[in-house]
């Protein structure tokens, strides 16, 4: 069984619109939705789901305002200004600063500090047209990412395992952090969407640092290349240079506008040369991992 | 008034946020650019700061001294983060998943067996944007090493680089997670950059939540206006969030920004939107 992720860098640079592309276009996979926070797959996938649980990462303090005898100790221990001084309510937690390390509540002389489980989201199974899909939404503000993405993961090897899957779908999230980590360790192939813009080469550069990093195989894909013919002159060059694959170009065309708000993929509804250009790209990529 | 911080976010990527921020910046008078999308900062492509001062952004992390350490593992039960394993000879500590919190030392009993050493995880970068007004935009910017990541910390470090004197526009990174909710934290004002797709409209809600959680007023800036739906606008009425300002998709302008300028000089009468919408902020902040 093969493992392709799909990242960016640069956040906006069409890595969905592939993903749905080759939900439509690959055969035997399960599809993972590794963007927690802003999960946006399934709007295209029309899914019925399945399953719903919920995900405890890190346990988070609180105080128990009886018991507090308001030293301050917490307060004077944190490392990350997450315990603040109310005139009425005493010493409170700022829930959306707290890093859930554990030592406000070994500090306090009082024991009037416990750690509590703390939902921090849910991972979802859903039924779609295209395939199982597994998914995730991250609680408003909370942190933990990195932990639902391996949980996502995890289960879309699970459910791949169980189906004899050939290949698990991973959309993943922009930038480079720890989000981003968790969705390529070990995958078989990252593909990065760039753009010719000077932020989508930046940050495709700072992407395939990472992938170096960690010596993940990496492929690249050029979207909208007519906006600037020059810049994309330049990735390919740049990408030669550093031994990485472009895989395809993909135009820019409205009309890929339009298949979104319509909720469909590129290849499920007429995108010119834009369908054509991500079957040709998709062709490449199952070619490179040898599926079938 | 005192001059706001405002900053400019939006749950999804690629709507155009650096694009609002560095033209915003431009367009006013005695303001600073601070980038806070630090894993993947693009302002300076826009704004061309000349850089003055780079300033290594560090954690703390434990250093055992095998001499002293007994092998306990007290350190290791007490670490939230897996960051320290005992082994049959010695303390593992592993960097990347350090947050540096200083539970280990706390808890360890043996006076000396941890140090506290400084690693470096990225770096703040500041200066000057000469193409700004009366060429005097200041400018800071974020950057998280490579296979790091504790950006919030390097997030933190970016933001003590505000100027109070100044107006501060912060870039923030997508999402909705810790990055985007430490840079949102304490604005007087977000400006959250949507475009009229379901993911923009999608992502726009759970923005718009974490700035209601943070307390932040926020208001939207409705880019592309013209080539999707009009779900999202719908939206901002139906929650009574205001649209302070629509941008048409333009070619002309894809393709400026694809060269590296900033709509402002490729089309100057975006100044006056762009001023016009920092105006509409304050009117709205002094209100409050």
């Amino acid at each position: 069984m093969k493992e392709l992720t799909i990242v960016s860098g640069k956040g906006g640079t069409g890595k969905t619109t592939v993903s749905a592309a080759f939900a439509s276009l690959a055969r035997r996979k399960v599809l993972a939705d590794c963007d927690v926070d802003a999960a946006n797959l399934y709007l295209l996938l029309n899914p019925t789901l399945r399953r719903q649980e919920d995900f405890y990462a890190m346990r988070t303090p609180r105080i128990d305002s009886a018991l507090c005898g308001q030293c301050g100790n917490c307060q004077s221990w944190c490392r990350f200004d997450a315990i603040g001084l109310d005139f009425h309510a005493g010493y409170v937690i700022d829930p959306l600063a707290c890093e859930h390390c554990g030592l406000c509540a070994l500090a306090c002389p009082d024991m009037a500090i416990s750690m509590e489980d703390h939902i921090c989201g849910q991972w979802l199974v859903s039924d779609t047209p295209c395939g199982t899909l597994v998914h995730a939404r991250l609680g408003v503000g909370e942190d933990n990412s990195g932990k639902l993405v391996t949980r996502v993961r995890r289960e879309a090897k699970r459910l791949a395992d169980e189906q004899g899957a050939g290949l698990i779908l991973n959309d993943g999230p922009p930038g480079i952090g720890c989000p981003v980590t968790a969705a390529i360790a070990g995958v078989d192939l990252v593909l990065a969407i760039t753009e010719p813009t000077p932020s989508g080469i930046h940050d495709l550069q700072r992407v395939a640092g990472l992938c170096g990093h960690f010596s993940i195989p990496l492929a690249v894909c050029i979207n909208k290349h007519d906006i600037n013919a020059e810049n994309s002159a330049s990735i390919r060059a740049w990408c030669d240079a550093s031994g990485i694959e472009v895989a395809g170009e993909i135009p820019f065309d409205p009309a890929v506008n339009r298949a979104l708000v319509a909720r469909r993929s590129v290849v499920d509804c007429d995108c010119g040369a834009v369908s054509t250009a991500v079957t040709r790209l998709w062709e490449s990529i199952r070619a490179r991992l040898d599926l079938d | 008034m005192e001059p706001l911080t405002i900053a400019v976010a939006s749950g999804k990527g690629g709507t155009g946020k650096t694009t609002v921020a560095a033209n915003l910046v431009l367009s006013l008078p005695n303001a600073q650019y601070i980038d806070c999308d630090v894993e993947a900062p693009n302002g300076h492509l826009f704004l061309h700061p000349e850089i003055r001062e780079r300033v290594a952004v560090s954690v703390p992390l434990p250093q055992i001294d095998a001499a002293v350490c007994t092998l306990c593992g007290a350190c290791a039960q007490a670490c939230q983060f897996n960051a320290l394993a005992v082994s049959r000879e010695r303390v593992l500590v592993f960097a990347e998943l350090c947050h540096g919190c200083g539970v280990c030392s706390y808890v360890c009993p043996e006076d000396g067996a941890i140090a506290e050493v400084e690693r470096c995880i990225g770096y703040v970068d500041q200066g000057e944007v000469r193409n700004g007004i009366n060429g005097q935009t200041a400018f800071a910017q974020g950057t998280l090493n490579l296979a790091e990541t504790a950006s919030v910390a390097v997030i933190a470090a970016a933001k003590r680089q505000a100027d109070p004197g100044r107006i501060r526009i912060l870039d923030a990174p997508p999402g909705t997670a810790c990055p985007m909710v430490e840079t949102v934290r304490g604005a007087d004002y977000c400006l959250l950059v949507t475009e009229p797709t379901p993911f923009g409209l999608h992502d726009l809600e759970l923005a718009v939540e974490v700035t209601r959680r943070l307390g932040v007023p926020c208001g939207v800036v409705l880019n592309r206006c013209d080539i999707g739906d009009r779900a999202a606008a719908d939206y901002c009425q139906a929650q009574a969030i205001p649209v302070l300002m629509e941008i048409p998709f333009e070619r002309g302008l894809a393709e400026a920004y694809s060269r590296g300028l900033p709509w402002v000089e490729a089309a100057p009468a975006y100044r006056a939107r762009f001023q016009a919408l920092y105006q509409a902020i304050r009117f709205r902040r002094s209100r409050n």
